[in-house]
């Protein structure tokens, strides 16, 4: 660990922060229909797909309303991927001549782009033509984050609504997002991009004469305008196979600040928008104040333990210093301990450097981050998860101070308990029992390439990474198999779908009570001693659940290697 | 219920429910706590696994000591769950001694039911149904709960309350409810039956003291889910464990696999949660008070709003002479000993008070002096009471204007002042009565609301609990503002029909606040009933009683405040063992997995943090510990965690530090010292 290493990782910290909660308040002024200074722009093109559409933007929809076409459209949309990746060969826009895929990739590539986790079986520049990156990929990449935002923003309004019974028009929320808040930042970012080396173009990969006479095929094509959106919609799915890690996703270090900075800063930003729409400036606060202090202290972590390196090596080989397998020069330790606890905490999967590669330690912190799926998360849907723990935190302490528990003043019942459990449970359940499969079938163990501890972190972390749609792998693991793609697509449908379906059906339990006044007796839940409640519901809950299997993966994984075992 | 406060735990009681807790293994009724019935599920099987330890799989020989630990499993097993049922056992035995004497009041009653022509026919009292007419004569107990529609008699009622002082009943009024089981002391009464067989009052408080009529309340239904739904993520942890074991070149066996479910599973809370809201309702019992719900207690602890009526229950229902004000030129000594004279033979309390004041002020005279003077009575006509001297002097004390017109008919000057000191009086809130002599106005009586002492505390300890209290009064505005100011309640309402009572709980309520309410007319009923909560007075009339979600014995309306604490309590007593249950987990983890993966992963060992001796004592220490953590916890569930009131974030603090920091380390300790003993004892390597 290095002073400058240290101030780096601070500095980029400051920076999300400095810029994610102003952008919060401005999210805050699209979701109440607040006019912007390019009102003159977006009214008429929103007006236009209204009536494209067919919408009426004044109706509002019941929760029920809501989910329903919530979940249609993303259905379309994931079978409209699915037959562009399965007839991509058929298809125009395919310079290279690249294949349709199998049925099995094709539906873990569909699933894993509609839920926003980004998984890849595939190799970007190898197994998807250019139609696929641009009308597949990078358009789900927008409407999953898009439907990200709207879940979340639909619950926060069931919280302050008084007696309510809608949470508001789903297509207008959903235009919204897109019209407002992604194009424009994704504009931004790609125009950064290029302007830093970035490569965006229609031109087929180019054959290049080496020096010494050779032929190599550069890979090339729309990457900056992919890139751009692929970090602010925390999706995280490459257009190269290498993802950031490859020099023209992430040419220097700048551009990767950039990459940390885009995939931090929505989902950063919701939780001042949260804190606006419920008009608690401190709450707002209390959260950034934890979640920041899980976040530094995963980055930390990573950096020391990649920092002091593997004793192993010095024992046996004495090659001493860090641990640089699998990163790269340009970014050094400290920016590839940042973006892996970013990558991770805000569950985008992008990766600069290769997690399986990090010391057992280091690749924890990825791993616990993903357990958690709530030190910010993913765009919408990590403040889902937050405020789940924050029903099931205030729940326990609301007994504790004797009082009926409330959040935000709405009662919180058995049904509301329900719904947390339900959605709380089912992370779990599909990160262990698949997991348990995998490593017990020789459908599973086959694809492991790391005997011993290694191999069962590989397979924790696929899971993990699906279930969290998170999308970034131990990548010694071969995923792309038929049992791989099913599981993990399943797993990824399951992890996505279940939990915001329950939250959606909570927010129409909560949007019909009524917001019950403050007064002494109210627990507090804007205070630093609630927020401390909040993180160890997150930590023993949320956590505690997967110590087994962590203390056999990671943990034993480390034990060994201090304890110098080369193998199992 | 007069045997009912004695606290201890009498010995047939806790046989009773040591014989109860077996009876309690039957899975019909362990199913219902969804936790220890899977704590029950876990010992069936490795009871199996006790006879042929490969049952399920396995090649278990004779040296390897599973089948004895397999056992020793069992037995743990089986004790926790004996535990669990021991607890509410107990917290129902209690109950069940109430309601026993309870019935016994009630066996073998017998009525004259009124037949349609006017006469009277002996009937068994079950046979009685509302809206029959029947007559009580004296030493008769009271067959059913009815109106008293005829008569006036005073009935023993200790049966219910425990009070033995006997009370008046009689037709009309506030006071004309019965309750079967009571005894008619004198006169006769002739009653109308309100209530069917099994409905009565009496059968409704057997059925709550028993726990037979408990239903989970909404938070007890909601901690259920959530204790289901992390039994149900623990059971996917313990499920994956033996693949993993078997992908590092092993396996585990089950008993271990049951131990660890069962110590990750929220044993404690779910062994102690129904024992908790059954002592819960217990102690409101023992504070006199019968819910008629659950729910009604735990409302009670979510309470915004308070509003009680001034008489009788801030204020002690009369006022009293608290000053003496002179008037013109005479001294405050010659006032006194005039109004002392003037209340002599005067009876009423206000009268009484003055004469206290009197003495307190030196002045004192004896009855018998004044034998021959003639007591004047307060009529309402006159509106002043007084005495005829048997030397012709003329004493008065009344309403001011009544002794001004007086005086001036009788020749006298109204001294200047008088008006002044008078209006000072009522701005105060205070009632002036003025004394007089022939027609001489000597000063002024100040007569006073007097604040029940300690009503000023009780509030500030309700204002620390975040409840606003609302004193509603029928005085004028000026009056009820100084009681209010003086008892030191948050709002009033004066001049207050029983209708503004109703307008301000729904208007409480339209805010989503939570209001509670005692009450005992006839016309506090719909506000009773509207109220979330409703405090009845037993002295009430059926209407209230039936309009309120509890009913106080004692009939004081003061006894909102611990009904509250109460409902506090028994939600923070589950908040707390929840919170320690889960906590306690923490230390369980690492008792528990690194010895199921020693023998695989042998660096694992550095998590060993206790030092355990082997892999099966440190299972079988969590295990232990995991099992006499319930009856060691069963005092505090019956008790309930202390409640004091202060502010939410404050108490949070105190109980996350008791039993949530507490819940981590307690847990490091017991684990540990079990292993001791274990180790001692030579049983670490069966």
């Amino acid at each position: 660990m290095t002073c400058s290493g240290t101030i780096g990782i601070l500095a980029v910290v400051a920076l999300i922060l400095a810029l994610a909660i102003p952008l919060g308040g401005y999210i805050y002024r699209v979701f109440t229909g607040q006019k912007s200074f390019l009102e003159p722009v977006y009214a008429p093109i929103e007006r236009v797909i209204y009536k494209l559409v067919g919408i009426n933007p004044s109706t509002d929809m019941d929760w029920k309303g809501y989910v329903k076409v919530w979940l249609l459209v993303q259905f379309v949309m994931a079978i409209f991927v699915y037959l562009i990746f399965t007839l991509q060969g058929r298809l125009p826009l395919n310079p290279d001549g690249i294949k349709g895929m199998s049925w099995d990739l094709a539906f873990n590539t569909a699933a894993s782009f509609i839920t926003n986790t980004n998984w890849q079986s595939y190799a970007g520049e190898q197994s998807m033509s250019y139609l696929g990156q641009m009308v597949a990929i990078t358009y789900l990449q927008f409407t999953s984050a898009a439907a990200g935002v709207v879940a979340v923003i639909a619950f926060i309004r069931g919280i302050v609504a008084n007696k309510g019974k809608t949470l508001g028009n789903f297509w207008v929320d959903y235009i919204k997002v897109h019209t407002r808040i992604l194009l424009p930042l994704a504009f931004i970012f790609a125009v950064a991009f290029v302007g830093l080396g970035l490569p965006e173009t229609l031109q087929g990969a180019q054959i290049v004469h080496t020096l010494q006479g050779g032929t190599q095929t550069i890979s090339r094509g729309p990457v900056a305008s992919l890139e751009a959106i692929k970090q602010l919609g925390t999706n995280g799915g490459g257009y190269f196979n290498a993802n950031s890690a490859h020099p023209y996703e992430d040419p220097r270090a700048i551009t990767t600040v950039l990459e940390i900075l885009a995939m931090a800063l929505i989902p950063a930003a919701l939780i001042a928008t949260f804190g606006k729409f419920i008009g608690d400036r401190k709450q707002a606060v209390v959260l950034y104040v934890f979640l920041t202090g899980l976040l530094l202290l995963g980055a930390f972590t990573i950096y020391a333990s990649e920092t002091s390196g593997n004793p192993i090596l010095q024992h046996v080989l004495g090659i001493s210093g860090q641990n640089m397998e699998g990163k790269e020069v340009r970014f050094g330790e400290s920016l590839s301990s940042i973006f892996t606890a970013v990558t991770t905490a805000f569950t985008t999967g992008a990766v600069n450097n290769m997690h399986d590669s990090l010391t057992p330690l280091g690749g924890m912190v990825p791993i616990v981050f993903m357990m958690f799926n709530s030190v910010f998360g993913g765009i919408g849907v990590g403040l889902l998860n937050i405020l789940m723990f924050l029903i099931i935190a205030v729940f326990l302490s609301g007994l504790m101070v004797g009082r009926t528990p409330e959040i935000f003043g709405k009662k919180i019942e058995a049904r509301e308990i329900k719904l947390a459990t339900a959605a709380m449970l089912v992370h779990p359940f599909v990160i262990l029992v698949p997991t348990a499969i995998a490593i017990v079938t020789r459908a599973g163990t086959s694809s492991i390439l790391n005997p011993g501890l290694h191999g069962f972190s590989e397979v924790l972390y696929a899971f993990t990474s699906g279930a969290a749609n998170n999308g970034s792998a131990f990548a010694g693991l071969n995923g792309n198999t038929v049992f791989y793609n099913v599981a993990i697509g399943l797993v990824m449908l399951f992890g996505r779908y279940v939990s915001i379906v329950a939250m959606f059906a909570m927010a129409g339990s909560l949007v019909s009570k009524s917001v019950m006044p403050k007064t002494v007796g109210t627990l507090k839940t804007n205070t630093y001693s609630f927020g401390a409640v909040f993180l160890a519901v997150v930590i023993i809950v949320g956590a505690l659940t997967f110590f087994p299997a962590v203390a056999v993966g990671p943990i034993g994984e480390q034990l060994q290697m201090l304890a110098g075992q080369v193998t199992q | 219920m007069a045997n009912s406060k004695s606290t201890g735990l009498s010995g047939a009681i806790v046989n009773q429910a040591m014989l109860d807790s077996f009876r309690k293994l039957d899975p019909r009724s362990m199913v219902k706590s969804p936790v220890m019935f899977v704590v029950e599920i876990g010992c069936v099987i490795t009871l199996l696994l006790s006879f042929d330890p490969n049952l399920f799989g396995g090649h278990y020989g004779v040296g390897s000591g599973e089948r004895a630990f397999n056992v020793v499993v069992t037995v743990i097993l089986f004790i926790t769950v004996l535990f669990g049922n021991f607890a509410e056992a107990i917290a129902e035995g209690r109950g069940k001694a109430q309601a026993e004497s309870l019935r016994k009041s009630k066996t073998d009653l017998t009525a004259n039911r009124k037949l349609p022509d006017g006469t009277y026919e002996n009937v068994p009292a079950t046979t009685l149904r509302r809206g029959d007419i029947i007559r009580v004569v004296a030493g008769e107990s009271i067959p059913a709960d009815g109106e008293v529609i005829e008569g006036l008699g005073s009935v023993d009622e200790s049966a219910i309350t425990g009070e033995s002082a006997p009370v008046i009943r009689g037709a009309g009024g506030d006071f004309s409810s019965v309750t079967g089981g009571t005894k008619l002391l004198s006169d006769e009464l002739v009653v109308r039956v309100t209530a069917d067989p099994g409905e009565s009052f009496l059968d409704k408080m057997i059925g709550l003291v028993e726990g037979a009529s408990r239903q989970k309340t909404p938070n007890e239904l909601a901690l259920s889910v959530l204790l289901a739904g992390l039994t149900l993520i623990f059971l996917i942890v313990v499920d994956t464990l033996d693949p993993i074991a078997r992908y590092v070149g092993g396996n585990i066996d089950i008993a271990t696999l049951i131990a660890l479910l069962v110590c990750l599973i929220p044993t404690t809370i779910g062994a102690l949660l129904s024992a908790i809201g059954i002592a819960g309702m217990d102690r409101v019992i023992r504070f006199n008070v019968i819910a008629k719900s659950g729910k009604a207690v735990e409302a009670a602890g979510d309470v915004n709003t308070l509003i009680l009526d001034k008489t009788g229950t801030i204020t002690i229902g009369n006022r009293l002479a608290s000053e003496f004000v002179p008037v013109g030129s005479h001294t405050e000594k010659s006032l006194i000993e005039l109004a002392v004279l003037s209340s002599l033979f005067d009876e009423t309390p206000e009268g009484r008070s003055v004469v206290e004041l009197g003495k307190e002020k030196g002045v004192a005279y004896i009855r018998e002096e004044f034998i021959e003077a003639k007591n004047v009575e307060f009529s309402a006509d006159t509106r002043m009471s007084g005495l005829d001297m048997a030397d012709g002097t003329v004493v008065r004390k009344g309403a001011v204007d009544a002794i001004r017109q007086f005086v001036q008919q009788n020749g006298g000057i109204v001294p200047d002042d008088l008006e002044e000191k008078t209006n000072r009086i009522a701005g105060e809130g205070g009632t002036p009565l003025a004394v007089v002599k022939g027609n001489d106005v000597y000063g002024l009586i100040y007569l006073k609301d007097i604040v029940k002492p300690g009503m000023r505390e009780r509030f500030e300890e309700l204002r620390k609990m975040g409840i606003k209290t609302v004193m509603c009064t029928g005085d004028n505005p000026l009056t009820a503002a100084t009681i209010a100011k003086e008892a030191g309640v948050d709002d009033f309402i004066a001049e207050a029909k029983p209708e503004d009572k109703m307008r301000l709980i729904k208007e409480e309520q339209a805010q989503g606040k939570l209001v509670a309410m005692s009450g005992d007319g006839t016309n506090d009923a719909p506000a009773l009933a509207q109220a979330d909560v409703g405090l009845a007075m037993n002295t009430g009339t059926p209407a209230a009683k039936e309009a309120g979600n509890m009913v106080d014995l004692d009939s004081d309306p003061t006894k909102l405040i611990e009904v509250v604490s109460i409902g506090k309590q028994l939600l923070i007593t589950r908040g707390a063992i929840t919170t320690f249950s889960i906590a306690n987990d923490v230390a369980k983890y690492f008792a528990i997995v690194p010895a199921m993966f020693l023998l695989y992963v042998p660096q694992l060992q550095a998590l060993n943090v206790m030092h355990l001796t082997s892999s099966r004592s440190a299972i079988l220490s969590a295990l232990i510990f995991n099992a006499i953590i319930i009856p060691l916890l069963i005092p505090l569930a019956m008790k309930g965690v202390r409640y004091r009131p202060m502010s939410a974030t404050s108490m949070l603090i105190r109980n996350i530090l008791i039993y949530g920091v507490g819940g981590v380390i307690a847990p490091f300790v017991g684990i540990k010292a079990i292993d001791l003993v274990i180790t001692a004892l030579g049983l670490a390597h069966i």
